[in-house]
């Protein structure tokens, strides 16, 4: 064993052969995507979602905080005074335009940390793809609804993670 | 032996379009087998079991725009391509992969053309394939392709000595330089794999040296070269060079079949049948080598080509020469 060709190890040649034949037999860890979502964190940021108060006036008052925070500038808010005919939100003024240019967005979650009246958060939705980029321009309308479609989201159970600060005192 | 023209075309045609075919499902079998031995699924998304993933890749090849660089020599970087994957449809012209069939009249060999110099016009072939990797890169008039070419030529010629090494002590038990008789020679006595073990052992690292796959691969080291001779190369121009690739290991493992293994002699079943179930059998080999093994060093490459190889290989040779006249 004074001089080996460098690099040439028979035996260790032939168990990496029997290594990479036993794999076949075993059942891939893939997780087919579109088929299979895979459960996001509790607190994944994904698509935003503005919310109402239960008696269905929107928590968002348009004071603009949100847009202030947001390093990407990705959200433009045009406030207008509230009247007693046409009252939209609890406070004093409302977002009559309230626009997320998510082509811009990076998902950091200031927004949400910037709303005093928890109107704004981050939701499970992710898949943002469209065709065009006007398209990725989400009105207010589209952020009060619903979204389409239902993300898995793991159970908060599973992971050591309190409900955030700014979730639950205000 | 009487076989007119016609029936010679029709081999010709079958033969070509089968090999073709079968270039067309290697790349799929290899893609699935490696991911299997990655754990993964492995392409499953194109029609069943992603069966229709090679025709996807076709038409995505061919619909892609065929640039050149603009310093680019045009018409040796055109024809390199075609060269590489014409040499490769031809060699596999020799292979036999069945017995004499006895057709009305006729009698039909089972094989495109029956010469009796199959195996030197196989390895000459071969050679002039690798004009095609060489030209190819040197006329892409980029540094990546001709380190590629350069050392293409290092390694095809280094291994193909040892190549052309191992198979002498076949032909010299065989007494022939016909595939066909070689053939038959081992279905009336024994497979060559048995006696000539050392040949076979030398014949698939040599072979997969010469075929530019891993764990011979430098030519193309992704790594270190981009994508090494073909780097300039895309779409359906890229496609002849793998076509050439897949095709020449698809002869290899037919040549190995034919040299070691019997051709297509084998009990009960149909002669083709038993050649493409051994073909499938080495070209899983050398699939599952390429999942096992790491890319070699150059200087690696080189040291166990000229001082392990070569001299195994030719006293492999010598001692088989001597035993078959004591004997």
């Amino acid at each position: 064993m004074s001089h080996h060709y460098s690099g040439v190890q028979p035996l260790g040649t032939l168990k990496g052969f029997a290594v990479t034949f036993r794999q076949v037999f075993k059942k891939p860890i893939t997780q087919q995507y579109p088929e299979y979502k895979r459960p996001v964190y509790p607190r994944f940021r994904g698509r935003h979602r503005l919310w109402r108060h239960e008696n269905g006036l929107e928590k968002c008052v348009g004071c603009s905080l949100c847009a202030a925070a947001c390093p990407a500038d990705c959200i433009r808010v045009v406030p207008a005074e509230n009247t007693p005919d046409n009252r939209v939100s609890p406070g004093e003024r409302y977002a009559r335009i309230y626009e997320i240019n998510l082509s811009r967005c990076i998902f950091c979650g200031y927004c949400e940390l910037a709303c005093p009246f928890d109107a704004i958060t981050l939701e499970a939705e992710y898949e943002l793809s469209e065709y065009s980029r006007d398209d990725l321009i989400y009105t207010k309308d589209m952020l009060l609804a619903p979204p389409v479609k239902r993300m898995p989201v793991a159970d908060r159970e599973l992971y050591d993670t309190p409900e955030p600060v700014w979730k639950t005192e205000s | 032996m009487n076989e007119p023209w016609w029936i010679d075309v029709i081999k010709a045609l079958l033969i070509a379009n089968v090999v073709l075919l079968a270039f067309a499902y290697a790349t799929l079998l290899e893609r699935k087998l490696l991911g299997r031995m990655h754990l993964r699924y492995g392409p499953n998304r194109v029609g069943p079991f992603g069966l229709l993933q090679p025709i996807a890749d076709l038409v995505k090849l061919i619909r892609k725009e065929s640039f050149a660089p603009t310093a680019a020599v045009d018409v040796l970087f055109i024809a390199a391509p075609a060269l590489a994957a014409f040499t490769a449809l031809a060699a596999f012209a020799v292979i036999p992969f069945g017995g004499v069939w006895h057709w009305g009249p006729y009698d039909v060999t089972g094989n495109v053309l029956d010469v009796p110099i199959a195996l030197v016009l196989l390895f000459s072939l071969g050679a002039v394939g690798v004009y095609a990797f060489l030209v190819g890169g040197w006329a892409s008039e980029s540094k990546y392709s001709l380190l590629g070419s350069m050392r293409t030529a290092a390694q095809l010629v280094s291994y193909e000595v040892s190549l052309a090494l191992s198979v002498l002590g076949v032909v010299i038990m065989g007494q022939s330089l016909s595939l066909t008789e070689i053939a038959v020679k081992q279905q009336e006595t024994i497979w060559f794999a048995g006696p000539q073990l050392v040949g076979l052992l030398v014949f698939l690292i040599a072979g997969t040296a010469e075929t530019n796959r891993a764990p011979f691969d430098l030519p193309e080291a992704d790594t270190e070269l981009v994508s090494g001779y073909s780097t300039e190369y895309g779409g359906m121009r890229w496609g002849l060079f793998a076509q050439a690739e897949y095709i020449n290991m698809i002869t290899l493992s037919g040549l190995c079949v034919t040299l070691f293994f019997g051709g297509w002699g084998g009990p009960g079943l149909p002669g083709p049948i038993w050649f493409l179930l051994k073909l499938f059998a080495v070209i899983f080999f050398f699939m599952w080598m390429k999942a096992t093994l790491p890319r070699l060093r150059y200087d690696q490459l080189m040291k166990f080509g000229w001082k392990v190889l070569l001299p195994v290989a030719t006293v492999n040779a010598v001692v088989t020469a001597v035993l078959v006249v004591a004997l």
